[in-house]
């Protein structure tokens, strides 16, 4: 480890000295220690729940310190509430959104940021270009997209001019070109002295953008380092307290069944804001993992639960399920011709929050005989659950915790593990690992790749271009409806896909055109 | 300083189970005070209010015979209410089931077939349901608010019941009073305890207590419904049709609310009145919510609100109250349970003014 050149103590913006925070449960916080120097670009490196977010926080005023000090410009200070937190200038990017799902982007805004509200249109859509942030003022927030959310959160926090921006894995849901601005916007905003905490996971933007890096690890501080100097398999090894597992590229498989079949699906939007699907045309089959590419938004959501039978579609065989047509039918009908299906929002889709994991079961898992002419089978549905559990390695109380109580990792393996566990022919995911730590990322990828091999047909959409570009076998991009053609991976680059997202498709497919 | 409420991660249960016993007590204090400004001795007006009406055998039949319709209704309301179904109009779907079950009894006046007491049970059911099925069509077709249409439609039920018994339902040799016929013994149900009016409607609340908890925790129609009000989206995502949930809640409630229908007609009153029942329909709601939405909450709740019925009645009479005396002790208990639920949680927190120096 190679400390980084430590500024003057006192000319540090910001200085947190042993803050401590403990839950119930659990130590969030024990005795952390963090320095920030004007315009220093600072990374704080961390699994899922090794108290990152909490420390956030703490500094944003969000979570009072049960101990410890916070120093801003060399001054103790004690921040109350976000609003004193604003006001001394720090911003923030939340990774669970604050936003207020009835109001528009522009509203909402508004109520943290003073102006009319044309004015702040105005605003939003000047930053919004600058930044290569797109949002549009006038979107009621519930109709926009997890990516679309961050985005407005960005541009939030840039419109009030902040010293210390903290940004909560910011770039999980932009476009590669887009990372790239936002790295060149906020060097540029280093440079002109604001200090950036930047949280992430992705060792290479931390390598490629920040000048000093705190690492934690179950709450303490275990090593402060300079990343342009650590490798990244060293900067995982000091986060995660052990070696990563192998990356995993799949070699392709060969007899082939096709198992879905779209062809030319049209769908009007369902809702004012909504993306409206245009002759959408794929086919995914077994032993395959195709992925789908493209900043969220553009259709994904609306092709998902046209596959899924959420939403049903005419003519019946413009999606076949394993060579029948299936448009017509809903959830339940095409789960028992083989399909399966992870959604992006985990909690209150694909489970039920204060219901246990056991009764999570029988949400999709009906079918394999837990109901009897009516009755649920209870010993039935709770065996299910406690070998999704084991199985999946999800660290939870039993089958008869609630679903809420679990953290967001484990819930989503133990929802993949229900999907898997019913052995589908063809399984939809989308968003797999969104949110979660490197080692369950990397669990769950691996269960991915491995139920490929053993022949389903897999359907990945995903805002994480590593991560289709590690685990797919052909690869696709979605944008405003379209959908592009699925090329091998091996035949393409990300730099491609990356300009495919923003809207320029191939010449050889039509209606390329501005993405949303 | 500020006032906020903060929620509370994790409610206690206990605080949960408690809370309703707490409401209660609660209540019972505010009658004290109430009885206190009503310029009565507070403790001799509350035993007269909480404990004379029981205080006798017959007594204690009266308490059933009231509770009966209670926990048969909220039963049928609490499957709806759990998933989301506001059916407020149970009251209208009562006096349809009445009504179904009484024209049969007039029109079959002076019959002695052991089939009519089955046939009006059954009328008296579909009548209730048919009475829902209104709100459940409009709602699946045209997502028209529930709230509103049953609770409108408990006003037509209302007014229909009125002219039947003014018009084509009354009595001809009754003087001109508008009620119908007294019903003959087929028609009515049997006393099962000799010299006071309980008879034997009441096993349809404790088959109704069973079923309902069958339903709720070991069928899959009760778990889609389930799922259904906690999470619509989860619902959507596994196929759960919300129609069907709609269609089952509004039958169930309505159906549940017509038998107790047929329960006054063919009990206490043993004819068709302009009015049969004291408000029961809406009570219901309350009882279903002070039982937390649970079978056997649901039966204790009854009870309850049934010695509020009683206890009115008997303040009345001895202490020359009004009665609005019970439906103060109604909206009372509620309040209190919702207040008690409030701090169950959700925490208070002093939190100093934003904006204060720290």
């Amino acid at each position: 480890m190679t400390p980084p050149s430590t500024p003057d103590r006192a000319a540090l913006r910001l200085a947190l000295r042993g803050i401590t925070k403990i839950y119930p449960s659990v130590v969030a916080n024990d005795r952390v220690d963090l320095d920030v120097a004007p315009g220093q670009i600072h990374a704080v490196l961390g699994e899922n729940g090794a108290g990152k977010s909490t420390l956030m926080k703490i500094i944003y005023g969000v979570v009072r310190a049960d101990a410890g000090e916070i120093r801003w410009d060399g001054r103790p200070v004690g921040i109350g509430s976000p609003t004193e937190a604003r006001r001394l200038g720090i911003g923030m990017v939340f990774q669970h959104f604050s936003l207020f799902e009835t109001l528009s982007v522009a509203e909402n805004i508004s109520l943290a940021v003073p102006g009319s509200l044309k004015e702040l249109s105005g605003r939003i859509a000047e930053v919004s270009e600058r930044y290569g942030l797109p949002v549009d003022p006038r979107k009621p927030v519930h109709t926009l997209s997890v990516g679309e959310r961050q985005r407005v959160e960005i541009v939030r926090c840039l419109l009030q001019a902040p010293r210390l921006l903290i940004l909560d894995e910011p770039t999980s849901v932009l476009p590669p070109q887009a990372v790239e601005r936002l790295f060149e916007t906020l060097r540029k905003l280093a440079a002109e002295g604001v200090s950036i905490l930047y949280i992430s996971h992705k060792l290479e933007e931390i390598q490629s953008l920040c000048h000093a890096a705190t690492i934690l690890r179950a709450g303490r501080v275990v090593g402060v380092v300079d990343p342009r100097r650590e490798s990244a398999v060293g900067l995982a090894r000091l986060m995660i307290g052990r070696d990563l597992p192998p990356a995993i590229h799949p070699e392709p498989c060969a007899a082939r069944e096709e198992r879905l079949a779209v062809a030319g699906l049209t769908l009007p939007a369902d809702e004012p804001f909504g993306t409206a699907l245009r002759e959408i045309t794929l086919r995914v089959s077994s032993g395959e993992i195709v992925g789908i590419a493209g900043v969220s938004g553009n259709g994904q959501r609306e092709l998902m639960t046209a596959l899924s039978g959420e939403r049903l579609v005419e003519p019946p065989d413009a999606i076949r399920l394993c060579g029948a047509p299936a448009g017509r039918l809903g959830p339940q009908a095409r789960r028992l011709r083989g399909l399966a299906f992870v959604p992006e929002e985990r909690l209150g889709r694909g489970a039920v929050p204060p219901v246990t994991l056991a009764e999570n079961a029988l949400l999709t898992a009906a079918h394999l005989d837990m109901v009897r002419s009516g009755f649920v089978r209870t010993d039935r549905m709770r065996t299910f659950a406690e070998r999704c559990i084991r199985e999946f390695d999800v660290k939870a109380g039993g089958p008869d915790a609630a679903a809420q109580s679990l953290s967001g990792g484990n819930l989503q393996k133990y929802l993949v593990g229900r999907e898997l566990l019913q052995h589908p022919r063809l399984l939809l995911v989308s968003q797999p690992t969104w949110g979660l730590d490197v080692g369950a990322a990397a669990f769950i990828r691996q269960r991915l790749v491995a139920l490929r091999n053993a022949g389903t047909a897999i359907l990945v959409v995903s805002e994480e271009l590593e991560e289709l570009f590690e685990i797919s076998d052909r690869i696709a991009v979605m944008c405003a409806g379209r959908l592009t053609p699925a090329v091998p991976v091996r035949e393409t680059s990300v730099a491609e896909i990356g300009a495919w997202m923003t809207g320029l498709f191939p010449a050889a497919h039509s209606g390329g055109g501005p993405c949303a | 300083m500020r006032l906020s409420l903060a929620s509370r991660p994790e409610p206690s249960r206990v605080m949960l189970a408690a809370s309703p016993l707490l409401a209660a007590s609660l209540t019972l204090a505010a009658g004290f005070l109430l009885f206190l400004a009503l310029g009565q001795r507070p403790g001799a007006a509350l035993h007269t209010f909480f404990v004379a009406p029981v205080s006798s055998g017959n007594g204690l039949a009266e308490l059933l015979l009231k509770a009966a319709p209670l926990i048969l209704i909220a039963q049928g309301l609490a499957i709806g209410f759990r998933a989301n179904v506001w059916n407020i109009g149970a009251e209208g779907q009562l006096i349809l089931g009445a009504i179904a079950a009484s024209s049969l009894a007039i029109g079959f006046q002076g019959t002695a077939s052991p089939w009519l007491l089955p046939a009006m049970v059954a009328a008296g059911i579909l009548g209730g349901m048919a009475w829902a099925a209104i709100p459940a069509y409009l709602r699946t077709r045209f997502h028209a608010n529930e709230i509103l249409v049953t609770l409108m439609l408990t006003y037509v039920a209302g007014l229909l019941l009125s002219y039947l018994v003014h018009g084509p339902m009354r009595d001809p040799q009754g003087l001109n009073f508008p009620q119908s016929v007294l019903f003959g013994d087929s028609a009515l149900f049997p006393v099962i305890l000799p010299g006071t009016r309980l008879n034997l409607a009441v096993g349809f609340p404790v088959l109704a207590t069973a079923a309902a908890w069958i339903f709720v925790a070991r069928t899959y129609a009760g778990y889609q419904m389930l799922v259904g009000g906690l999470a619509p989206q989860a619902a959507r995502y596994a196929g759960f049709s919300q129609g069907r949930a709609v269609w089952t809640a509004l039958l169930i409630g309505g159906g549940a609310a017509g038998l107790a229908g047929v329960g006054e007609v063919a009990g206490p009153l043993g004819q068709l009145l302009p009015v049969v029942s004291p408000g029961y329909g809406f009570a219901a709601i309350i009882v279903a919510f002070v039982g937390r939405l649970h079978p056997l909450g649901i039966v204790v709740a009854g009870l309850l609100m049934s010695l509020l019925y009683l206890g009115g009645e008997a303040a009345q009479i001895a202490l020359q109250v009004p009665y609005a005396v019970t439906s103060l002790f109604q909206g009372f208990l509620l309040f209190c349970l919702l207040g008690s639920d409030l701090f169950v949680f959700y925490r208070v927190r002093w939190r100093p003014r934003e904006g204060r120096p720290s």
